[in-house]
Formats: C-alpha cells, structure tokens, sequence
C-alpha cells in the first residue's frame, strides 16, 4: 500500500442522533489519490460518514484528521479546514441568486478573500475545467442538472482543496446528463486529486475506484479492490446488496 | 345633489384651507418615511440576532414581537405620548407616534424576515459553510438575498398598511393630514377639508399601493 501518510484517516468514528447509532466505530483511511467509492444501502450511515468528515455533522467520539489537522478538535479553524475539503451535494445546492461565476466566486473572494479579477480568473478556470467555459453568466435556473452539478464541482475546486466528498452526485441526474459529471470526475481523477465518492454508478465504481467500501447498519462490512468486492464478495450482506441494485 | 357639493366640495373653503391641509401632508410623509425606515431596519436587525439562536436574545426579540403584534397601535400610541412622561419621558406627539408604529411594523417585519430566512433550503446554508464562509457571511450573501425576495410581497402589504396608522398621530396631537383636516371641518363649519384629507391620502398611498403590485409580479421568482 501507499507509504504516504493518509489525507483523510477515520478512527473509531461512532454519531449517534439522539437513541439511534448511526455510525459504530469507522475505521477509513484514504491516501493520496486514492479514489475511495462507498457503497451500501439507503440508511446505512454513508451521507453521516461523509459529512461528519467536514463537520457539518458533529461526530458523537472517535477521531478524524484531514491532511494532518484534527477535524474534531476544539481549537480547530473550521473554515479554514473546510476550504481543504471539497464537497458535493446530490442536489447541487447551487446559490440561485448568482450565475455560475458567482457561485465559484463567493468563497475565493470572502474566504480566500481575493481580489475580484483574481478570483473571476480563478472562477473562469475551474468553469473551464468541468467543460462550462460558455456558461460563466448563467443562472442555475437556466442550467441542466448536469452543468448545475458540474458548477457545484467547480465551485469545491476552485478552492483547491485536498480532497473532494461527493454524496450520490449523479442521483438527482436525469440518465442522459449522468456521463458529463462522471468524466469531470475522471478528469479530476486523472489530475491526481483524492476523491471519496458515495454513490450507485456501480460502473463508473468498477473502472475508476481504487478501493470500494461496503457500509451497513453503521459498519463497513468489507472493503477492497472492484474486482474483488464485485467479482467474490467475502460477506453475503455484501452480495445481496450488489445483487439488488444490479437487478434494479 | 347641491346639499353635497356645497358641504364637501366647497371650493372657497378649501382654497382657504389648502396650507394647512398641504403642510399636514408633508408632515404625514415625513412621518410615514421616518417609520419605514426605522421600522424595517429594526425589523431585519432583529431577524438577524435571532438567526444566532442565542436563547436569552431569541426570547426577548420573540417577547417585543408578540407584545408589539397584540397591542392595538392607538393604545401603544397613547401609552408612549400620555403615560411614559409620569417616568420622566417626554416624547412628544410626532416622536411618540413614529416610535410606536415603527416598533409595530419592526415586530411585524421581524416576523416575515424570520420566516423567510426559514424558508430558505438547508442545503443553501450547507453548500455555504462546506466551502469554508463563516455564519453570519452565510447568512448575509447566501441566506438573506434569497429571504428578502420571498418578504418584499407581505413586507409591503403590512409596510402599507402600518403605514397608514399615521393618521391615528392625530389623537396624540400631532399636525398631520388628518388632524388638520378634522380642526379645518370644525372651522369652516363644513366637510370639504375631510375630503382634502381623503384626496390626500390617495395621493400618498396609491401609488405605494400599485408600486407594491409592480413589486409582487417584478419579484415572482423563478427557480
Ligand atoms: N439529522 C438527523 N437526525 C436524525 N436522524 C438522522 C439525521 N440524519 C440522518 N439520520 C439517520 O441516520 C441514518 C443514516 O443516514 P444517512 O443519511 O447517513 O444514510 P445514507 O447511507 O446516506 O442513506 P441514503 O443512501 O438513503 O442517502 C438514517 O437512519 C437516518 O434516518
Ligand atoms: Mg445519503
């Protein structure tokens, strides 16, 4: 395996949400360019896992550091944490009230706090990157779920983060716009960033994942190589999931 | 038919009149202004602490919203110009009665803020935060742009009609349209300075009335 020290390292990581335990003791560690896919059924604890990794969850114990900083710990500089983490929403959650370049802009301005035609540059070249250079001056509402995903993808990578989160990407995305967003991800893959994706394109998983994660009831049941998870599961939980969502 | 034009459209009256009913009018828009925009500032102000959810301010803010929403604003009135100077303060008719609609319309508009401030997606707030701006810059260039188009609607009706409570400044001595109207009728012995005051009115109000129905259709919202 990689020698380098991991970006993303889950320890022990449990969230309850009052009585109910949600997740029950995490171990995850993700290492540079790695592109970790998490799988498993509605309520097993992914979207919980992913967000407690940027804190839009408190996480109940354990402990989680991102490229060396405590995620948890008290003295911690969210915001400034958060502009490491890149993350992406299953509904895009695009500010209506900006084109595109406003959305890629706010934070490089009031967080990176750049100068406008700086951060417009910055703005354009991430635009540019997830193939939207002719979209700069749209609003979200005259933009295909597609293209608004891939606006809330540069808007994560416009501030260069060292990792990106992505939560189902592609499930609020009519069939046909589901391969624009899948190569922006390749692209980005290629380019060399860590990526932990949760999601059900099995396929897009097979080809472009290092390692694949099973998760239920909280737990991650087994992990490996595609080939091995989809090929010979070791856990029957594990091959009953795959058979039901390859027949779905 | 001559009964009614002699005792509301005698025009000798109202020129003789007309000043005072003209000076009534400026005032009134002084006073209408000076409470909208006390009104609405304080309103927001209010909105915005109690986004902080700090429990000690966020029962205050609630307990002066449903205090100013429940008291009829005469009474409010009344209370600030005759009772407050028993304690030593001594507003006076056009401080007393611009403090008192303006806590009224801050109450009310504190309320559309809020609810509009709650309608916005959670997603919006989450989005917002992932990428590392802080609250309150969450709150004022992602949050609020999207909560104001949703208040401007019921924010002008209610602004319009709080509005129109300047008139009750009469009781509290205050010079205004209607208090100048009703002591010229007491004069001249005759109604055609109410119907000045009425004309005044309109000329004050209608347009905010179809300015507010240019605002609703200008501000439908496209998602
Ligand atoms: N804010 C919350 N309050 C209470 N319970 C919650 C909250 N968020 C999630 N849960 C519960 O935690 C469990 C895990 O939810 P989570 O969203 O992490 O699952 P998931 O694996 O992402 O599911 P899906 O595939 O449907 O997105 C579920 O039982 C859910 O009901
Ligand atoms: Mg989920």
């Amino acid at each position: 395996m990689d020698k380098k020290s991991p970006i993303l390292d889950v320890q022990g990581l449990r969230k309850s949400f009052g009585g109910l335990e949600v997740l029950k003791g995490i171990d995850l560690a993700v290492h540079p360019q790695e592109l970790v896919f998490i799988i498993g059924p509605s309520g097993s604890g992914k979207s919980t896992l992913l967000r407690c990794c940027n804190r839009l969850e408190e996480a109940t114990s354990g402990s989680i550091w991102v490229d060396g900083v405590d995620v948890l710990s008290r003295s911690t500089d969210i915001n400034r944490l958060r502009q490491r983490i890149g993350m992406v929403f299953q509904s895009f959650n695009l500010y209506p009230h900006m084109t595109a370049l406003g959305n890629v802009t706010l934070a490089l301005r009031k967080v990176l706090k750049l100068k406008r035609d700086e951060a417009d540059r910055r703005g354009r070249a991430a635009l540019d990157d997830v193939g939207l250079r002719d979209k700069v001056d749209a609003y979200p509402y005259q933009l295909s779920g597609g293209q608004q995903q891939r606006v809330a993808i540069a808007r994560a990578l416009a501030l260069e983060p060292k990792i990106m989160l992505f939560d189902e990407p592609t499930s609020a995305l009519d069939p046909e716009l589901v391969g624009g967003v899948l190569n922006v991800m390749r692209a980005m893959r290629k380019s060399g960033m860590t990526m932990v994706v949760v999601s059900h394109e099995m396929r897009f998983a097979r080809e472009a994942a290092d390692r694949v994660i099973f998760m239920d009831q909280g737990e991650i049941v087994e992990e490996g190589r595609p080939a091995e998870i989809f090929g010979n599961a070791k856990h029957q939980r594990t091959r009953t999931f795959l058979q039901n969502v390859l027949a779905g | 038919m001559d009964q009614i034009v002699a005792n509301f459209f005698d025009l000798e009256v109202m020129a003789r009149y007309l000043p005072d009913i003209l000076s009534g009018f400026v005032l009134t828009i002084y006073l209408a202004v000076a409470i909208v925009l006390f009104g609405l500032a304080l309103g927001l102000a209010l909105a915005v602490v109690r986004a902080f959810q700090i429990r000690p301010l966020n029962w205050l803010i609630v307990f002066f919203v449903d205090l100013f929403r429940a008291l009829p604003p005469l009474v409010i009135m009344i209370i600030f110009y005759f009772a407050l100077p028993y304690v030593g303060v001594e507003l006076g008719g056009f401080v007393a009665a611009w403090l008192a609609l303006g806590f009224v319309l801050a109450a009310f508009a504190e309320e559309i803020y809020w609810a509009g401030i709650l309608s916005v997606d959670k997603g919006q707030w989450e989005a917002a935060r992932s990428t590392g701006l802080p609250f309150f810059r969450t709150l004022r260039s992602v949050v609020l742009p999207q909560a104001l188009r949703l208040t401007i609607p019921p924010l002008t009706n209610r602004t319009i009609a709080i509005t129109k409570g300047t008139a009750l400044a009469s009781v509290v001595a205050v010079p205004e349209i209607l208090s100048q109207a009703t002591a010229a009728q007491a004069f001249a012995a005759n109604t055609s300075p109410l119907t000045m005051g009425a004309i005044a009115y309109l000329i004050l109000f209608a347009p905010l009335v179809t300015l507010s129905r240019w605002i609703e259709t200008r501000f439908a919202w496209r998602r």
